[in-house]
């Protein structure tokens, strides 16, 4: 049994819980960034940006995610593809978008069809990151608009009767402010974002669930350790992987967020100075 | 090959009736809108025999949460924790291989056996997780609800002498919907995105019958072309969050109906997403 589970192919199953966290490493902060911005647009007072991040945040409200995961990573990917095959090949006279296919010319192949694998599996995996970044942006947008919003006004004024400019009041009051109101969304969007991570396997990243998928299905004699159907074991250690990955994130996120309501005035903030006297 | 005809040939071609080939190039747009429309028949099958199913054992789920009794209480928490804190992509996986290990044969009880062949079906076994996940969602919901239930009104309720099953269907029940019923609009939102996962997990499409998505990507796939059948699905799902919207709208108006203007419940979005 240690033989079986220390295998090359097994290895590489355990390898891949390491993509999940970081995938999670890196799509949470690009994420923030995006929602960020998303709804600094959406506080704008130029119009057409304003409309933009409205859009941003709406974007998300009515549509499966799961539509934009399948979405996003193939209108990248075929965007840089007839970006390049246009700077690439100028003389390129056939249409890209023929029938039943997708024309470019083997110079604009992104990657290109010569480069290793590795190069394959990276720009699928950023591909991956964006399309995780885009939606999951759209949701922290929502909630740092939210946040921003639950600011008690009479902050931002007196801000402005110090006359500081509008940029002042944002860098200074505004955003060190709204993360109290925005860390219970944040948090939700996390454990989200937790939850969604088996969605690489669409996408087709060798993710934990390819390889539950591909070490628990039969094997037969050919191979060095033949055993029936172990999927159901496989994905039983996935679902724990899970529901231990939750249970942390719900104690740490707790510990947070006693520390930012601490002397603010809300309901968190009003039950801690309570239970201090 | 008109519109109308294409219609009455794929209109229902995700059940089963209709044409059985899909067609294999020079897709129109209306042969899209067609095919991706049908598949929605799935969608709000699962979604609302799931809720339906889902709102009963909510309910009990969140009165056994709310009990004294360990015995009861623990299970609950227990289910709802497990079902609340993993990917449903992932319950679904399980759920499927869990049900193909069963033997194919069927089980003999008393002679007769049972078939055990179609919960592999995405129809009976697909509906069944959906049906226990959204029940475990709006669970906490419903907890919730009910923690916040005014005791005001509970004490009202034991000063004219009602108690036990009276109390709980006259006062308790009604305060606990109409506090949880804005949230439990966003899950049953959410419920109906989810549906879209299911022919993306370990249940099959059974002859290529499956749902909005699975067209959708069927013709993405095919065309190489992501920027109609996408927007096409997205289309119809925004149509089905607004008539949620509105049905859920109905119930909560008269779930208030007694109340002041200034005090009834507001319906609010708030993102909730994948589960």
């Amino acid at each position: 049994m240690l033989c079986y589970l220390t295998t090359g192919k097994q290895m590489l199953f355990y390898g891949s819980f390491g993509i999940v966290l970081v995938l999670l490493v890196v799509t949470a902060p690009v994420a923030l960034l995006f929602g960020f911005s998303g709804a600094l647009a959406a506080r704008s007072r130029i119009t057409p940006l304003r409309w933009v991040g409205r859009g941003y945040t709406a974007m998300v409200r009515g549509v499966p995610d799961i539509i934009f995961f399948l979405f996003v990573p193939i209108a990248m990917d075929e965007g840089i593809e007839y970006m390049r095959n246009r700077i690439k090949c100028p003389d390129w006279n056939q249409p890209v978008f023929a029938g039943n296919e997708f024309h470019v010319c083997a110079a604009a192949k992104m990657p290109l069809n010569s480069a290793p694998q590795i190069y394959h599996e990276i720009y699928g995996f950023s591909l991956a990151v964006i399309a995780f970044a885009v939606v999951f942006g759209a949701f922290a947008a929502n909630v740092l608009y939210g946040a921003m919003q639950a600011v008690p006004r009479a902050q931002l004024e007196t801000a402005e009767a110090y006359g500081m400019t509008q940029a002042q009041v944002t860098r200074r009051v505004l955003i060190p402010q709204m993360w109290t109101y925005a860390l219970p969304g944040l948090s939700n969007l996390w454990m989200i974002l937790i939850k969604a991570t088996p969605l690489l396997f669409l996408l087709g990243i060798e993710d934990i669930v390819y390889w539950a998928r591909e070490l628990g299905a039969t094997k037969s004699t050919v191979y060095a350790y033949p055993h029936p159907d172990w999927r159901v074991y496989y994905f039983l250690v996935l679902l724990v992987f899970y529901l231990v990955m939750t249970k942390l994130s719900e104690i740490v996120l707790n510990r947070i967020n006693r520390k930012l309501s601490f002397g603010q005035a809300t309901a968190g903030g009003e039950a801690l100075r309570k239970a201090d006297i | 090959m008109s519109c109308l005809q294409t219609i009455a040939d794929y209109g229902l071609r995700s059940v089963g009736v209709g044409e059985r080939l899909l067609p294999r190039s020079d897709f129109t747009m209306c042969q899209q809108f067609t095919l991706i429309g049908s598949g929605m028949v799935w969608n709000i099958y699962f979604g609302v025999l799931a809720l339906l199913g889902g709102f009963f054992l909510a309910t009990a789920l969140a009165l056994a949460k709310n009990t004294e009794t360990r015995l009861i209480r623990k299970p609950a928490e227990w289910f709802i924790f497990v079902f609340r804190g993993s990917p449903l992509f992932i319950q679904f996986f399980l759920a499927y291989e869990a049900l193909a290990m069963m033997p194919r044969a069927g089980f003999p009880v008393f002679g007769i056996t049972v078939e055990t062949d179609w919960l592999t079906r995405a129809w009976a076994g697909a509906l069944f997780v959906l049906f226990l996940n959204t029940s475990a969602y709006a669970a906490e919901i419903f907890y919730g609800a009910l923690r916040s239930v005014p005791k005001g009104d509970l004490e009202a309720a034991d000063a004219y002498g009602l108690s036990g099953w009276n109390k709980f269907r006259r006062v308790t029940w009604p305060t606990m919907l109409r506090l949880a019923w804005p949230s439990y609009t966003n899950e049953a939102i959410f419920l109906f995105h989810a549906t879209t996962l299911v022919f993306f997990s370990g249940f099959p499409a059974f002859r290529q019958e499956g749902d909005a998505l699975y067209y959708a990507k069927y013709f993405a796939d095919k065309t190489f072309n992501p920027f109609i059948p996408y927007p096409i699905a997205a289309f119809y799902f925004i149509l089905l969050t607004l008539s949620v919207i509105t049905i859920f709208g109905f119930i909560n108006r008269r779930l208030n109906r007694h109340l002041p203007h200034e005090r009834r419940m507001k319906m609010r979005f708030r993102p909730q997403i994948i589960r």
